[in-house]
């Protein structure tokens, strides 16, 4: 059959961003073999637009701040859908992982006595993100970047991988093929980490890069892996929204963090009207407690602060009854609120990207922003400890595994989220490796399938171009599946993803296999279709409205959903079976931390 | 280090032609390579002539940059002239000066002529060989540049008190004050200066003395960011200098000041 | 809608300009208009890029022959009618249409020294002091776009020096070692032969193209430059280390 190359790894992590680098580095830590795989050049992955920071309790700014209370507000933040373990990892390890970058070459802003300095976000009751400027993510890959290059780990850049190959229940491999060349390859492995990141390309307005097409999400349904709380997307409140070129691309909530309001058309700061009672206790009610809390953290916190969910939604709905800004978004305000210097010290590439790419200078004119698909909560079901996915062998970090969010993530939660859990999946995936004594096997057919697959575009006849066939499906999400869902409009989707995979079987490209953009879009289309099958699916099944899934005909949360997951595999025909599953149950120690609610 | 996939460097100009820049690229060097020749031929006309042509006012109130301090030894040859004695310091100072090299190596070593446009040369070294690598000495210059500061400054205060008649002011002590302060805001800005009084440190916070070097390095760090600015400013304000003391120093204009009594 | 005349490098060594007529709107940017020409007339067009707002560095190419981020180079600078050069970088072996080989810079990234910190405090903190890690937070902008590596003339019409020269983004990862308030590395090991630093004549192009503003030349290289005489040129300063020993 065809020419390939083949490698063989212990561990193969497929992604470099933050999770992907830390996984790599644990594992070759650890002693195993290690090859890294990426889509794009190594450090330009998706976590270099994260802004605002990352959050660790490290009591630096406040000292009354610890795991307990980082683990409360993101258990609130998840409207209680978070995998109770998961947050509670997460809240305990990222002051180390944060120390751990410092250690590596990270130089994150300081605080007078010369410790990390933290900075407030969105839904943290304390100043708890650790942070650099507002380009915290850029700072986080290229620290990890440069620790892992000398490392000794193997790294194919430019290098996509299409499918995972199993020997029996367990993954053995991966065929993938490189950008560059168009020439595929065979990685076979004895554990894969998934740290592939988003799905955002599914809507048209998103603040994801071309990669984040749920390649991940796809590819672990492919393996037969079980998928938890797809519906569970995050609409970021703030998004550019003009010129309609960058529209969707993200403006940090650190504009919020750092004293910035957001105003509709005429002038007034809506986010009084939008408190919903779980948080009512500790959001200010006027403007000038608001103001206080940036320096006084007795009084109660701005609703410019809520979670992003509950923002995104007044934005929505503000626009909505047309008080919305010129170009449909509100206007975020922080040039009347502190002086020039201070913003662009502390903002400096927000400066420069409205300063460049919208022609408004941020000190001096408010900004105009709207709601952009951001971030998927939900994600690939992994065991909390090790990452290990329901798929032997098959470990999964960062965005593209499920639980460690719930209904919707608080800002900054995502880089910790990434090397603590990133770490992890690396250590799982190695101790699982030590435990074969050999390379599974790679030789039940699948290869060749995938080959063929890989193949298939330029063979067609159909007349399909699949840069048509993504528009049309971002349209269709948009549209029906975006921030607000009803039953109707959702099923209406369903069959549009459905026809769209017929189409796509269709498509043929122009050119050759070297660096072939159309070509590389069609391959990705098929992982595109089915994430957002399993979105919708899920948010079909979910009956209620909760974080970042918001359902116009049933508004408000309900209990019973409240306790379960939406569980999600892939059938026999390749469509997305959805069933309900209990939450696992939190101690009673950690359920006493909410109890004062 | 890393093994480079090179490709010929004519293979560029084949594909891309010299460069596909449709600015006016050749601007900047043009006049920046005229302006420091005009200077050059200038001040090495004013230095060679000496005491040919007359370079300090009769009265000593005074007295042309480019001869400041005056030192006219008796064994000194008259054919050789005192600013000998001066010039080297200037002269090397710029030369080697980050700021003028980046500017002739543009403009008279093409080298490159402008950024991404292709350079005539076939090979390049840099600065890593002999003569270019004496460049490193920049920081000797510097030293000496520092002691003509007060000198000049000093020359200029002069300029304020005519023997005899005491303090006055006139169009001549502020053409050397101006030439002063020129001359000290590009000294100060100095790339080896800000090296030497605190660039050097990696941490300023552990002590007063490391406190006291950042400011001085906040300060150089000011003058440096224009140094472009300054280096041209006093460049051609040393050269009026020099020429309007000539001129009243052999009559040809009359200083105003308030002395009134014209020179 | 105004529209675009572009003239477009297509192909490999080989290839060629091509020009292209392509419809655009208020606020678009290079890059929207090759996204554009892609989706419609040439959908094998080949061109990196991922965040489209300045922060990943990866749609470097040639604009009117100034190497730039395709993203952020907004239409309205270029009169209409006029048409426009896009041409990948140059100093890189070129792969495809806009898209080169930037593998080299990878390969000279393994060559720089690793952060080492000292131990930390007690307490478990490192202590720095903002005035600490200013400089290098400046150098840590660095979205390794690669286009001052691309202008500069030491590869870009040398590329024999490639084997000896990091590059100034390489001087900017060494100036981040060598500024860092704790590392542990000697002094030589950022300053040592090898790097090429002796090759840079200051000429500033790639502080003129950095898209982030790092004072390239005039923050780390020439202050590179000041610490490699400290250690290999500066006579003064051998004498006193032979007297004395020590650092000075």
């Amino acid at each position: 059959m065809a020419d390939y190359e083949t490698h063989e790894y212990d561990v193969l992590v497929i992604g470099a961003g933050g999770a992907g680098l830390r996984a790599a580095v644990e594992a070759s830590a650890q002693g195993a073999t290690t090859g890294l795989v990426c889509k794009s050049l190594l450090g330009k992955a998706h976590t270099v637009m994260a802004e605002g920071g990352m959050a660790a309790a490290m009591g630096n700014v406040w000292p009354e701040d610890n795991w307990q209370v980082h683990f409360r507000d993101t258990m609130r933040g998840g409207k209680m859908l978070n995998n109770w373990r998961m947050a509670q990892i997460h809240a305990q390890e990222s002051p180390d992982r944060v120390a751990e970058l410092e250690e590596w070459g990270a130089l994150f802003d300081r605080t007078d006595d010369g410790r990390i300095s933290q900075r407030d976000f969105g839904g943290h009751r304390y100043a708890r993100l650790a942070h650099i400027g507002d380009r915290t993510g850029l700072e986080m890959i290229r620290t990890l970047q440069q620790h892992a290059v000398h490392r000794g780990l193997d790294v194919y850049q430019e290098c996509t991988v299409n499918r995972l190959v199993k020997d029996g229940d367990r993954v053995s491999g991966a065929v993938a093929y490189w950008r560059e060349s168009g020439k595929p390859l065979l990685f076979r492995a004895k554990a894969i980490v998934l740290a592939t990141g988003g799905l955002g390309k599914i809507w048209s307005i998103t603040s994801n890069s071309w990669e984040g097409t749920g390649d991940g999400h796809a590819l672990a349904m492919y393996a037969g892996a079980e998928m938890i709380d797809m519906e569970c997307v995050q609409f970021h409140p703030t998004g550019m929204v003009w010129p309609p070129s960058v529209r969707g691309i993200l403006v940090t909530e650190g504009v919020r963090g750092d004293g910035g309001t957001l105003r509709n058309s005429t002038g007034k700061r809506f986010m009084f009207e939008y408190i919903p009672p779980m948080f009512a206790s500790e959001t200010a009610d006027t403007e000038a407690e608001a103001d206080q809390w940036y320096n006084d953290k007795t009084v109660r916190r701005t609703p410019d602060l809520l979670p992003r969910d509950e923002v995104a939604r007044a934005i929505n709905a503000e626009v909505k009854a047309g008080r919305g800004s010129p170009h449909g978004g509100v206007f975020l305000d922080i040039a009347t609120r502190r002086d020039s210097e201070y913003i662009q010290r502390r903002l400096p590439s927000m400066y420069h990207q409205f300063k460049q790419l919208a022609g408004v200078d941020i000190t001096a004119e408010p900004m105009e922003v709207g709601p952009t698909a951001h971030y998927a909560m939900g994600g690939v079901r992994v065991d909390p400890e090790t990452q290990a996915s329901s798929v032997p062998g098959l470990f999964a970090a960062g965005e593209v595994a499920g639980g460690m969010h719930g209904s919707n993530r608080l800002g900054g939660n995502s880089l910790s989220d990434l090397v603590v859990f990133g770490r992890r999946a690396g250590l799982g995936a190695a101790e699982y490796a030590a435990g074969l004594d050999e390379l599974p096997a790679t030789d039940g057919g699948e290869v060749d399938e995938a080959l063929a697959r890989i193949r298939a575009p330029f063979e067609g006849e159909g007349k399909e171009n699949p840069y048509t066939l993504h528009r049309a499906l971002q349209d269709s999400m948009q549209e029906k599946v975006g921030i607000i869902r009803t039953e109707s409009e959702m099923l209406e989707a369903l069959d549009d993803i459905a026809e769209l995979k017929e189409r796509a079987a269709n498509v043929t490209v122009e050119g050759n296999v070297q660096y072939n953009p159309g070509w590389h879009l069609a391959l990705d289309l098929e992982h595109l279709l089915t994430s957002a099958e399993a979105i919708t699916k899920g948010a079909l099944e979910r009956k209620e409205s909760r974080g970042g899934h918001t359902r116009e005909d049933f508004p408000g949360p309900s209990d019973e959903f409240g306790k379960v997951n939406v569980v999600g595999t892939l059938n026999e025909e390749g469509t997305v079976d959805v069933r309900q599953e209990p939450l696992p149950e939190m101690p009673a120690e950690l359920q006493r931390l909410f109890e004062e609610d | 280090m890393a093994q480079a996939t090179a490709q010929p460097a004519d293979s560029l100009d084949r594909r891309y032609g010299q460069t596909q820049r449709n600015d006016r690229w050749w601007v900047e060097p043009l006049l920046t390579g005229g302006g420091l020749l005009i200077f050059v031929i200038y001040s090495a006309i004013s230095a060679v002539l000496g005491e040919q042509w007359a370079f300090e006012t009769e009265n000593h109130l005074l007295l042309s940059p480019f001869f400041e301090p005056l030192i006219t030894p008796g064994w000194l040859p008259d054919f050789i002239s005192p600013a000998l004695f001066i010039l080297w310091a200037p002269i090397g100072f710029r030369t080697t000066c980050y700021y003028y090299r980046r500017t002739y190596y543009r403009a008279y070593f093409l080298s490159p002529p402008a950024c991404a446009v292709r350079e005539p040369a076939g090979s390049y070294s840099g600065e890593g060989t002999f003569p270019l690598i004496l460049q490193n000495v920049h920081r000797y210059f510097m030293y000496a540049a520092l002691v003509f500061v007060p000198i000049l400054w000093w020359g200029a205060i002069k300029s304020f008190h005519l023997p005899g008649e005491g303090f006055g002011i006139g169009v001549g002590s502020i053409v050397l004050t101006l030439n002063a302060f020129f001359l000290m805001m590009y000294t100060f800005g100095c790339h080896s200066l800000r090296h030497w009084v605190g660039g050097g440190l990696n941490s300023f916070s552990k002590s007063s003395p490391r406190l006291l070097r950042r400011r001085l390095w906040d300060f150089v760090t000011i003058a440096n960011e224009k140094h472009r600015r300054w280096a041209w400013t006093s460049l051609i304000w040393v050269g009026f200098t020099d020429l309007y003391v000539h001129l009243v120093a052999n009559g040809v204009v009359t200083d105003l000041n308030t002395w009134s009594n014209p020179i | 809608m105004p529209n675009a005349h572009l003239r477009v490098w297509r192909g490999d060594e080989d290839g060629d300009y091509v020009e292209y007529d392509v419809e655009y709107e208020e606020g678009m940017v290079v890059l929207d208009v090759v996204h554009r020409l892609q989706a419609t007339q040439a959908p094998d067009l080949a061109v990196r890029w991922n965040c489209k707002a300045g922060k990943c560095g990866s749609c470097s190419a040639e604009v009117n022959g100034s190497p730039k981020l395709q993203c952020m180079q907004r239409m309205e600078q270029y009169p209409e009618g006029e048409t426009i050069s896009i041409a990948p970088l140059k100093t890189f072996p070129l792969i495809r249409d806009l898209v080169t080989d930037v593998t080299w810079n990878y390969e000279v990234a393994k060559t720089i020294p690793e952060i080492t910190l000292r131990e930390r405090e007690a307490d478990g903190t490192h202590r720095m002091a903002q005035i600490d890690v200013d400089r290098g937070q400046e150098f840590r902008k660095c979205i390794e776009c690669f286009i001052c590596q691309d202008v500069c003339h030491v590869i870009r019409d040398h590329p024999e020096n490639m084997d000896d020269f990091a590059g100034p983004r390489f001087f900017v990862r060494l100036a981040e070692v060598s500024m860092h308030p704790l590392d542990t590395n000697p002094k030589e090991a950022t300053v040592q032969h090898g790097f090429g630093l002796e090759y840079c004549n200051i000429t500033k192009c790639c502080t003129d193209v950095c898209p982030e503003g790092i004072h390239i030349t005039d923050n780390a290289i020439i202050p590179l430059k000041e610490r490699r005489a400290d250690v290999h040129y500066d006579p003064l300063r051998a004498l006193g280390r032979k007297l004395f020993g020590g650092r000075s």
